[in-house]
């Protein structure tokens, strides 16, 4: 498996797309800040989003315990898995029962996590993708790029040529409104066709028992109200105490996320119509892990709005892919070690560290000094390569001792000066690939300082 | 008022001229610098690899060697930032709050404790200011576009008291270089890729020298621009207020 590093180096050797890439999503962050500017008070949603966190993160087991009895009064049914496997086999065994064969799903990260549409398909249950970007994403075989934009990387020319062999439009057209309309129709029919309706879940109110789920196509809304069975999956971070909490949350989230004002829907389900089941699904895999390590468990505050992502100079030049996780970007980098240090160790190296992703976090997720500290740990569960450890040890030590750093400096600064370039420029270099080094001075800082103390 | 000058082992090494001017500057606002010779590095660069471990000597003898000035001042914000930040992992000695507590960056000094109303330099060019991410987001020295706050803008504040400088608007006013310490090297292709990106859009706006408070910012633009052979001339901050010619 290659490194973010390789497969970013992969995705830049086409700059004119990166440069495509990097502006479709700097214009999502700009429409951010316009939006999220209208607000006077857009610092004072944080701190209240950040600290309603807080006290859910704090009082977790409460707050399940009180949804899962309002969920169970409302007539639902409340299933809790621990991981990605079982969740899988508990949204089986409902679809078995109710004999459903035909799924309809709106977009969901968590069943991206637990893998969800292999599981079914395995089994013999077919499952579609409602949401646009979810669906292209699906015809192609990929996975998300993005948590609110899962097609972000994938340009309107290839869609049209995607649904020109999946769906018979017009060979050349890719017009989005005629593309759109294309899959609209496409989807209409698997609508009405589905025997259940899966959807992820982006708040769980512990006062009500109720999910709140908020898309910007309305399929969410069309999958429940249609089929006979609705599932909703939900991790056990997603609640708020209270419905009276969920306003600074959804005023934060589309604006964040898009710099809408709010989601086309904000779709509130408490009860099975009429004849009909609701199911919540709560889902662990490793959360409750995560929320016992101190360092770490701010990232459960996350609402995924993918503001990190718009505005990570480094997820904007690299891709979603390059992240090879679920959750790309800045958050996926700290939520991913997490699961697996040895497959995540080179994400919390994919950063500068620049800090964007902290301050533009809705919920003031520390997400860069998390990636710092990811560092840290794994250099000491031995993750990071010989490479970079080795050298730096020796720097190191040169630091820790004065009169070595400056001999080893004169040394470094008359070696470069009298070097024939091919070997200061070489492929061991990686900095002179497409860089020159410095210019090399007479003297150093503390040379010159001496020399006119002497004086 | 005497002012340990503290001096980046980068800009030791190869940017003897940004200590120069920060020196100069420093004894022409009246500070009685000293400049403890036995200082080497901060202890960012293996900090940020992970391996903060293994700097706690450079941390402390640091912490030492400025114990009897009353304030320690640098031209980086990204070093004096990870002092103030990240030197929590030692003991806690007198020496090391002190360092903690009174490490400034040479504009952030400037600014808030000399509360500079004047600076004898002309600079007649259009300056394009690089907002550098540590001294933006770590330590507040103008305000990051991501947040709806009024934040004083104290290096713009500085450049503003230098005569002639004409400062230029970027298309994106904040974004990162793309040097991020090893990170230059082990991202090699994203690294240069943003500064690649940051350049242009100076250049795009007609800038004629780019500034910065971090020189290691401008390392990596200057290398960029170098191989690239355009780009604007690049100046730390700390040789324009000094009233240093280009
Ligand atoms: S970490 Fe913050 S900015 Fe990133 S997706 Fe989550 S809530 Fe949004």
């Amino acid at each position: 498996m290659s490194t973010h590093s390789e497969k970013a180096a992969a995705f830049i050797k086409d700059e004119a797309r990166t440069n495509w890439h990097d502006g479709a999503l700097w214009h999502v962050r700009e429409k951010r800040d316009a939006a999220a500017s209208l607000l006077p008070e857009w610092e004072l949603l944080r701190n209240t989003a950040s600290h309603i966190k807080d006290n859910v993160l704090a009082n977790l087991d409460d707050y399940l315990i009180q949804f899962e009895a309002e969920a169970k009064k409302n007539g639902v049914v409340v299933h809790w898995a621990k991981d990605g496997k079982e969740h899988n086999q508990i949204v089986g065994q409902i679809l078995q029962r109710s004999n459903a064969k035909k799924v309809v799903k709106s977009k969901s990260m968590l069943t991206e996590e637990c893998k969800l549409n292999d599981f079914l398909e395995e089994n013999d249950i077919e499952i579609i993708d409602t949401d646009l970007g979810e669906r292209i994403i699906q015809m192609r075989k990929e996975e998300p790029s993005h948590v609110v934009l899962p097609a972000i990387h994938i340009k309107k020319e290839e869609v049209g040529e995607l649904f020109h062999k999946e769906l018979g439009t017009e060979e050349g057209n890719s017009d989005p409104t005629y593309l759109t309309k294309a899959a609209r129709t496409h989807l209409r029919q698997r609508f009405f066709e589905a025997d259940a309706a899966i959807t992820g879940v982006n708040f769980g109110i512990a006062e009500t028992g109720g999910v709140v789920v908020c898309t910007n196509e309305g399929n969410a809304d069309m999958g429940c109200h249609s089929a006979a069975v609705q599932i909703h999956s939900m991790g056990i971070e997603k609640l708020l105490p209270k419905a009276e909490h969920l306003g600074v949350f959804t005023r934060l989230l589309a604006r964040s996320a898009t710099g809408q004002p709010t989601t086309i829907y904000t779709s509130h389900f408490q009860k099975p119509q009429k004849g009909k089941e609701m199911h919540i699904v709560i889902v662990d895999n490793g959360r409750s892990e995560q929320l016992g390590k101190e360092d770490f468990r701010n990232s459960l505050k996350c609402i995924r709005c993918g503001a990190c992502m718009n505005t990570c100079p480094i997820y904007r030049r690299s891709g979603g892919h390059s992240y090879h996780a679920t959750i790309p970007g800045p958050i996926g980098a700290i939520l991913s070690p997490n699961r697996d240090l040895k497959k995540y160790s080179d994400l919390p190296f994919a950063s500068t560290l620049c800090g964007s992703c902290s301050d533009v976090c809705p919920v003031k997720i520390d997400i860069h000094e998390q990636l710092y500290k990811w560092r840290q740990e794994i250099y000491k569960h031995h993750e990071l390569p010989k490479s970079k450890s080795i050298p730096l040890r020796i720097t190191g030590k040169i630091f820790e001792n004065p009169s070595i750093f400056n001999s080893v400096g004169k040394i470094a600064r008359s070696s470069l000066k009298h070097l024939p370039r091919f070997m200061v420029y070489n492929n061991l270099n990686g900095w002179g690939k497409q860089r020159e080094l410095p210019e090399v001075p007479e003297y150093s800082f503390k040379e010159w300082y001496k020399k006119q103390k002497d004086e | 008022m005497r002012v340990g000058l503290f001096i980046p082992c980068y800009i030791d090494q190869f940017f003897p001229e940004v200590g120069i001017a920060t020196l100069q500057l420093l004894e022409k606002q009246g500070c009685e610098v000293v400049f403890p010779e036995k200082q080497t590095c901060c202890g960012q660069p293996m900090a940020n690899t992970g391996m903060e471990q293994e700097g706690k000597k450079i941390y402390a003898d640091l912490a030492e060697l400025f114990s009897d000035c009353k304030y320690i001042v640098g031209p980086s914000p990204s070093c004096v930032n990870h002092i103030r930040e990240h030197y929590d992992i030692i003991e806690q000695t007198e020496a090391i709050r002190h360092l903690r507590k009174n490490a400034y960056d040479l504009v952030e000094f400037l600014v808030d404790v000399l509360k500079i109303d004047h600076l004898d330099a002309s600079f007649p060019y259009k300056v394009g200011l690089h907002r550098s991410c540590h001294g933006l987001r770590g330590m507040h020295l103008s305000k990051p576009s991501e947040l709806m706050c009024d934040i004083p803008l104290k290096w713009e504040k500085v450049l503003g008291l230098v005569e002639g400088v004409e400062l230029a608007k970027l298309n994106r006013s904040d974004e990162c270089c793309g040097f991020g310490g090893t990170f230059a090297v082990a991202e090699e292709a994203v690294s240069v890729k943003m500064g690649k990106d940051r350049l242009a859009d100076h250049l795009a706006n007609g800038v004629e020298v780019l500034t910065s408070g971090d020189m290691s910012c401008l390392m990596h633009l200057q290398g960029i621009a170098g191989r690239q052979k355009s780009g604007p001339r690049i100046v730390h901050l700390a040789n324009i207020l000094n009233g240093d010619k280009l």
